[in-house]
Parts: structure tokens; C-alpha cells; sequence
């Protein structure tokens, strides 16, 4: 469930960077590397779990599911929050700045 | 068990081989001229995934309890048979996640220099009929 959702986390992230230049501009690219990276990763856990547990591998228990998917959205979250602090740590379009020094000669 | 500290231990490795290698393609282009994406910027892409990869691997492994903020950080390093598991774990599933994501890479490689190569060829051909 997790390599599930980390594998459309990877895909809708990567629609989004191709389909705009906005996106890319503001550093997406961060999110492509993060989710494609734990995609492939998990992908081998997976691949030794179904050599070691066979067709039992695709029905997990609904507890287990559960668990995995809300690992799968805080992996989500946990890589949201650091692409928001790279974005505002390079800050690539200047707004920060801009608002700090606005704020600053008022 | 610790199957991240693998590709967490190549990302070290390709960082450092990157860093040394932007500073010498900055230093044979320093007049600028050459516009195509460098073997530095590359490794970049290397450097993103298995940084990214293995931090987010790392959290999934905070999250089942196998890596914990005190000493010794691994809980299978407190009993050596669990210890000899993880190792066993870091042989086979680490270094295959490292090799995976290595190879990927590898074919983003030669699909950008392909690019590169008929961007070069449609240059060439578009000089020749001017």
C-alpha cells in the first residue's frame, strides 16, 4: 500500500512538472527525485517479500492495510514539507524576499 | 531493517564525485559556451534519488520502530543475531535498491544524451542547408 501510493505520489508529480513550466520553475523537481527514489526502493521490498511469501503478498490483512496506507500519506507529507522548505530556503521566484524587505521598509 | 544505509551510503559517494566534477566542468567552461546539460548536473539526478529515496525510507523505518534517536540508532544492533539479519538485509535488499535505482539512472542517462545527439545532428543539418 505504501509503494501504492508513493508509485501515483511519484506519477501526478511528474505530470505536474512536465505540464508546466511554473511548476518546474518552482523546484517540483524535488518531489520527482524524492518519490521516484522511495518508488524503487520500496519496489525491491516488495518484489523479496513476494519471492518469500508468493500470492499471500497481494491479500494483506485489513489492519496491516490500514497501517501501510497512513505510512504511505505521512511519507507523502513528510516530502510536501520538506520540497516547502527547499522552496522557501532557494526561493526561486523572489517572493520571500520581496515580502521581507517590504515588510522591512515600511 | 537498515536496507536505506546502503543507497544512503552511494548518495555520499556520488555527491562527492559530483561536487569534484561540477568544479571541473565549471573550470574547462569558463567561457560559457558549452549550453548542454554536463556529466555534473547528471549525477545530480543520481544524487536526488538516492537522497530522497533513502530519507523517506529512513522515516518508514523510524515509523516501524527499527531506528530509534539514541545509541546504537538500529535496534537490531542490540542483539547479535538480529544484528546478523539486518546485514544479511543491507547484502541483499540494500545494494539491489542501490543497483536499481543506479541502473534507472543510468537509462535517463542515455536517453538524455540521445537527445542530445539528434539535437546536435538537426544543428548540423540546419547549418549545412544555410
Amino acid at each position: 500500500m505504501t509503494l501504492l501510493i508513493t508509485v501515483i505520489a511519484a506519477v501526478i508529480s511528474t505530470v505536474v512538472w512536465y505540464s508546466s513550466e511554473k511548476a518546474r520553475e518552482l523546484k517540483t523537481g524535488v518531489l520527482l527525485y524524492m518519490f521516484w527514489g522511495a518508488s524503487l526502493m520500496w519496489l525491491v521490498d516488495a518484489v523479496v517479500e513476494y519471492l518469500e511469501s508468493g500470492a499471500e503478498y497481494f491479500q494483506p490483512a485489513g489492519a496491516d492495510m490500514l497501517n501501510d496506507a497512513f505510512l504511505g500519506l505521512s511519507v507523502i507529507a513528510l516530502a510536501l514539507v520538506i520540497w516547502v522548505i527547499v522552496l522557501l530556503v532557494k526561493d526561486p521566484t523572489g517572493a520571500l524576499k520581496r515580502t521581507i524587505l517590504s515588510r522591512k521598509s515600511r | 531493517m537498515a536496507c536505506f544505509v546502503v543507497p544512503a551510503t552511494e548518495a555520499i559517494v556520488t555527491t562527492v564525485i559530483q561536487k569534484v566534477v561540477a568544479k571541473k566542468e565549471k573550470n574547462e567552461n569558463k567561457d560559457g559556451s558549452q549550453m548542454k546539460i554536463g556529466f555534473a548536473d547528471k549525477l545530480k539526478w543520481l544524487n536526488g534519488m538516492l537522497w530522497g529515496g533513502s530519507g523517506l525510507l529512513a522515516f518508514e523505518h523510524v515509523w516501524h520502530g527499527e531506528v530509534t534517536p539514541f545509541f546504537p540508532f538500529l535496534t537490531a544492533a542490540n542483539d547479535p543475531a538480529d544484528t546478523a539479519e539486518m546485514l544479511h538485509e543491507m547484502a541483499t535488499s540494500g545494494s539491489a535498491m542501490a543497483v536499481l535505482v543506479t541502473v534507472v539512472w543510468a537509462g535517463l542517462v542515455i536517453v538524455s544524451n540521445k537527445i542530445t545527439a539528434s539535437d546536435n545532428k538537426s544543428d548540423k543539418k540546419a547549418g549545412a542547408t544555410a
